[in-house]
């Protein structure tokens, strides 16, 4: 008998609200982009709990997804950060304050 | 709750799960991006133990795969590729009323979400897109509920990725003198001592007289 899914839940909403702290806190851009994937691993990891919880392959199907859009995302937020670079932007989210509108 | 697991399911967890969250809060709380990227990997691994504690095998071999093979050794490119040196103090300006606020809507985040982990609200109907058979039948089951029910979101997927490669070449692509933008804007004076500043065959630096009032 594995874990009850109710520490899963806690856990993955203890990761979620590290990552959404993070990302507010933090002014690294990568930090951030960091601090997001560790979002989408809490998700994965509900998702994960209440597929076995169900016992429905849906959910993990789901994680499935999450996990190439989250590859998808990656590519063409790290293509953004880079070009920005080259634009002579700084490292930090602050200094690309030029993009507000 | 942890006592009706049986012991080695209970301390896998807990290792796990503590190798998860010091992960995390590594990420978040490390000065150099090198370091968070590793904590991320822990972290990785961590959720990827917890996937086998779950009966989801090949979610966890793909999260292996997939996260720390190539997500997290993509960061780690792009750190090197535009410099290492630069390290931030998480708390440098203090713990002013924008910290605060952040720390407040954490407190409330987790709140809200614990309120919602608990057991009785998994009320939804049980196997509706497909039974799960236990570890062996994983990647049978995943791949028929794939393949079947989801066949439509697969193939929709491939167009993503095609579009996630088009767009990071686009974005990605070094601008030739040609098509090099006349006016340049003005830059922000944020925090000098960008290591990507010194790039010497960086076009950008060419033909861009006063184009910037920072010193980098």
């Amino acid at each position: 008998m594995s874990v009850s899914p109710t520490w899963y839940l806690v856990l993955a909403a203890v990761l979620f609200t590290v990552g959404a702290v993070g990302l507010l806190v933090r002014r690294n851009v990568l930090v951030m982009f960091m601090c997001i994937e560790l979002m989408l691993n809490a998700a994965n990891l509900t998702f994960v709990t209440y597929s076995r919880a169900l016992n429905d392959v849906g959910g993990q199907s789901a994680v499935f997804f999450v996990l190439v859009v989250a590859a998808a995302e990656v590519v063409v937020g790290l293509g953004i950060i880079v070009s920005l670079f080259r634009r002579k932007f700084g490292a930090t989210a602050d200094d690309a304050h030029i993009l507000k509108g | 709750m942890l006592a009706v697991a049986t012991l080695p399911d209970a301390i896998t967890f807990a290792i796990a799960a503590v190798i998860a969250v010091v992960g995390a809060l590594g990420v978040v709380l490390s000065r150099n991006p090198v370091h968070a990227a590793l904590m991320l990997v822990m972290t990785l691994f961590g959720v990827a133990v917890l996937f086998v504690e779950e009966n989801a095998q090949f979610l966890a071999a793909v999260q292996v795969i997939v996260y720390t093979g190539a997500i997290v050794v993509l960061f780690l490119f792009v750190i090197m590729l535009i410099g290492v040196d630069r390290q931030e103090r998480v708390f440098a300006d203090g713990f002013n009323a924008r910290r605060a606020l952040t720390f407040f809507l954490g407190l409330a985040v987790l709140a809200e979400v614990l309120l919602l982990a608990h057991e009785r609200w998994v009320t939804g109907a049980h196997s509706v897109t497909g039974k799960l058979h236990g570890a062996a039948a994983n990647v049978s089951d995943l791949g028929h509920a794939i393949f079947t029910t989801y066949l439509l979101p697969f193939e929709v997927t491939s167009a993503l990725l095609v579009v996630a490669v088009i767009g990071a070449v686009v974005l990605a692509r070094r601008h030739t003198a040609g098509d090099e933008p006349t006016e340049r804007p003005v830059l922000a004076a944020g925090e000098p001592g960008s290591g990507a500043g010194e790039d010497a065959n960086s076009p950008a630096l060419e033909g861009a007289p006063g184009g910037s009032g920072v010193d980098r």
